[in-house]
């Protein structure tokens, strides 16, 4: 350990704005995600069925994606310019590879979503039914288009493939494009991602619904909303099965390819052969070294990492002195700093606890929600209320802490085993800069999360929208009418 | 023709989408509080903009990726060096953005008046800086052999910076004023016609001068067509819509920007970020380029995705071609 000659420096504002900013972004994205697929298969089945009930719901949810995803676009320009803005060095070592995914996800997906989304809005009474339903389903393929792009960018961070560095340039550069697109990573995350941000919109589906079944003031609404709720539910339930899946095949590739990731998750410093335990809970010393007290359950660390109970954990220790072997105490190299390679352990094994437990919570609450409003039961009781309420703020908390989990897990590596964070912040970037941008971008973002909730809770209240009267539907043939959908 | 040509005129193109697109609704947020008299005039305003603002905006996210792929070098040198600047315009997007979503989800007209003010300046601080900065890249900053800018804040706010500023200030004033006239109805059409055609003079004066300094300090015989085409377009489009020809107006404002910027590109060529401290540490479409198959696939996934892409914006604008007026804004 040595001290540093500042007490703060770029990297760690950086770092910060990073962390703040992403795991703002990714509470709107899940139910972006989410809510365009919900959304379409609605406004789909209002189509096939003509039942009007539908619409009602279609109209709804879509107010609600359209708050979340107004917040979700604009938080998500930040991330495109903070690269090149925070983390030049990185940029310069990392473009030819990793700029790539990004800009196919723009052509690819944000000129679908904005242009279809844009319809959608505005298209109710200038397209026809079918087309206007098609428009949200597109929207929701370019969901799933940048998801799969901006994931193979991530997934190549964690274990970099299809790349070779060149001395002459002194950067990474692509060889197979093929290979990043197929990452092992990136093929188990894209679908715990994914299946995340449907168990997240469909607990948002069942706490909207949920709250409005149980209120007086709707109570007139309460057979089509209890339906939502079922749907919402019955999402979620599916696709949290899938999240813990994909959840566990992460796991195992993870022991793979980034072994001091796994031992990090679980504070295991010496390497266990066979049979390592997983602990549910410890508190110990703050770097994880000693425990107090612990609760576990054998051998569950080895089922995680390698699928068998008998399986080797590699620890933190033999990993050090591996990647010292490695990568070299002093290396000499322009982009890695010669650490301890270890990240922070209490952050890894905490968030891994934390993305587990809620994520899991959510997903029983949604098994809990179909199983009290089996064969027309209706629930009433206060308790019930409050569960729904509270499911999507539990999946919510699960992403935050995967994404912490994953992120802080792989330090001191921005890009795992070719740059250390630290090289790759921007040299000619000043502290003040740096904390101008960190304290202005906080502050709008926490007007933002006000104003969003504030609105959210207000199109909630509402309610399922009253529909027209069907004789009043003259808006396809008269120029004058008012707009349906306007601003 | 080379792949790092090809990819620095694709560049180009996504810039002049974004300029041509963005800089109306721009101009319609900037113009909110001069042409609009009460709220419905202001909803009237909005809607003209609101199905396409946000895919308008998407070049500009698609410019900055695509910048990061085949220059990753000017990618970073470029956002680092002018940081401020683009944070600014950052923090301005973003209030922007959401506002056009927020400002209709409550009846008060004091939250209406706060969302407004969002779009005037949301609309305002990116005219003004993206000219700017433009202006300063033409014109060379100070970046060491690093490719390091080593300038600050106030190295960007010189006399060419700022007249750059004005001018993409001016023009999407005037295109904004030129896209009102054509999609709405009633008073707010003459209004934006008459203030067109009082802008449209002084946005000639000043983007004419720019250029010219843009010609003279970078200029080949290529750029000056290329400019001399922009003023005309321009001129061509005031003369159109005092004939009220809108539909021809809006064509020569587009066609005008759409030029303006091309030409910057063309007198920019081969550099992409000249250097003041010496020409030697210049950015270049070569010393700053991605690998030679990284370009390749870039230039596929462009060949293959942007027919689409231009067809259904195209398609967009189609279906909403319909002018707009009070009676369309339900109470």
């Amino acid at each position: 350990m040595h001290l540093e000659e500042d007490p703060v420096d770029v990297v760690d504002i950086a770092r910060l704005q990073f962390g703040a900013t992403t795991v703002f972004h990714f509470l709107f994205v899940p139910l972006t995600i989410g809510l365009t697929a919900l959304v379409a298969w609605l406004e789909t089945r209002w189509i096939r069925t003509g039942n009007p009930e539908y619409l009602r719901l279609t109209k709804l949810f879509g107010k609600l994606l359209l708050i979340n995803f107004a917040i979700g676009v604009v938080t998500g320009i930040v991330q495109e310019f903070q690269f090149g803005m925070n983390w030049s060095d990185y940029s310069r070592f990392v473009g030819d590879v990793f700029g790539a995914p990004l800009a196919i996800e723009g052509l690819l997906a944000f000129f679908l979503e904005s242009t279809f989304l844009g319809l959608w809005i505005f298209g109710w009474d200038r397209l026809p039914r079918g087309v206007h339903a098609a428009c949200m389903w597109i929207v929701h393929v370019g969901t799933l288009f940048s998801s799969y792009f901006i994931l193979a960018a991530n997934s190549w961070m964690q274990h970099p493939v299809g790349y070779e560095f060149n001395p002459e340039t002194g950067r990474a550069e692509l060889s197979d494009f093929g290979a990043v697109l197929l990452n092992k990573v990136q093929l188990v995350t894209f679908p715990h991602v994914i299946l995340a941000a449907y168990l997240t919109a469909g607990l948002a589906m069942v706490a909207v619904s949920g709250w409005l079944y149980v209120h007086r003031d709707h109570r007139e609404d309460q057979p089509l909303h209890l339906r939502a709720v079922r749907l919402g539910a019955a999402v979620a339930l599916v696709a949290g099965v899938g999240v813990a899946v994909t959840g566990d095949l992460q796991g195992k590739v993870m022991t793979e390819v980034q072994p001091m990731k796994m031992a990090a998750a679980e504070g295991l410093y010496e390497t266990a052969e066979s049979c390592a335990p997983f602990s549910l809970f410890t508190v110990g010393t703050p770097d994880g070294r000693e425990e107090r007290f612990a609760l576990t359950v054998p051998c569950l660390l080895s089922f995680l990492g390698t699928g068998s109970f008998d399986g080797e954990v590699r620890g933190i220790d033999d990993l050090r002195e591996e990647y010292r072997a490695t990568y070299g105490e002093d290396p000499g190299a322009t982009y890695y700093t010669p650490e301890e390679y270890v990240p922070i352990v209490p952050v890894t094994y905490w968030s891994f606890r934390l993305m587990m437990t809620f994520g899991m919570a959510a997903a029983a609450g949604a098994a809990l929600v179909l199983w009290l409003t089996r064969r027309g039961r209706t629930p009433n009781s206060p308790w019930f209320r409050r569960l729904l309420v509270f499911l999507p703020l539990g999946a919510l908390a699960g992403n935050s802490f995967g994404w912490i989990f994953t992120e802080m897990g792989r330090q001191p590596w921005v890009v795992f085993g070719l740059m250390t964070t630290d090289r790759a912040v921007s040299p000619g970037v000043s502290v003040t800069e740096a904390t101008i941008s960190l304290l202005s971008l906080s502050a709008v973002y926490v007007v933002l999360a006000v104003v969003e909730v504030g609105l959210i809770l207000r199109a909630v209240r509402a309610g399922a929208p009253a529909l027209p009267d069907p004789d009043d539907e003259r808006a396809d043939r008269d120029d004058d009418a008012p707009l349906a959908f306007a601003y | 023709m080379e792949l790092t040509t090809i990819w620095f005129a694709l560049i180009a193109v996504l810039w002049i989408g974004y300029f041509a697109l963005e800089g109306f609704d721009f101009g319609v947020g900037m113009l909110l509080p001069v042409l609009a008299r009460d709220d419905r005039e202001r909803r009237v305003m909005i809607n003209t903009i609101g199905p396409v603002w946000d895919g308008n905006e998407v070049w500009l996210l698609v410019a900055g990726g695509a910048t990061f792929a085949a220059f990753p070098e000017w990618y970073a040198t470029l956002f680092s060096g002018f940081y401020l600047p683009l944070l600014l315009i950052l923090l301005a997007l973003i209030v922007r953005g959401v506002a056009f979503e927020y400002r209709h989800q409550r009846p008060e007209a004091t939250w209406h008046g706060w969302w407004d003010r969002a779009i005037i300046v949301g609309s305002f601080v990116p005219a003004l800086l993206w000219g700017v900065a433009f202006a300063n890249l033409v014109r060379g900053v100070p970046i060491d052999a690093e490719m390091e800018y080593t300038g600050g804040l106030l190295t960007l706010l010189n006399p060419v910076g700022l007249l750059g500023g004005l001018t993409t200030l001016l023009l999407f004033l005037t295109h904004g004023a030129v896209f009102l006239a054509l999609k709405t109805d009633g008073e707010i059409r003459h209004r934006a016609r008459d203030l067109a055609l009082r802008l449209g003079s002084v946005t000639a004066v000043v983007a004419v001068a720019f250029l010219l300094w843009a010609q003279l300090h970078t200029g080949t015989a290529a750029s000056a067509v290329v400019f001399v085409l922009a003023a005309a377009g321009l001129l061509a489009g005031i003369v159109a819509l005092s004939a009220g020809r809108e539909g021809w107006a809006f064509t020569g404002t587009f066609v005008a920007i759409a030029l303006a910027v091309a030409g910057l590109f063309l007198g920019l060529f081969p550099d992409v970020m000249p250097s003041t401290t010496d020409p030697a540490f210049s950015l270049t479409t070569t010393n700053a380029a991605a690998t030679p198959y990284t370009l390749s696939i870039m230039t596929w996934v462009a060949a293959a995705v942007t027919p689409f892409v231009i067809g259904y914006q195209a398609w967009s604008y189609w279906i909403f071609r319909k002018r707009i007026s009070v009676h369309h804004i339900p109470a």
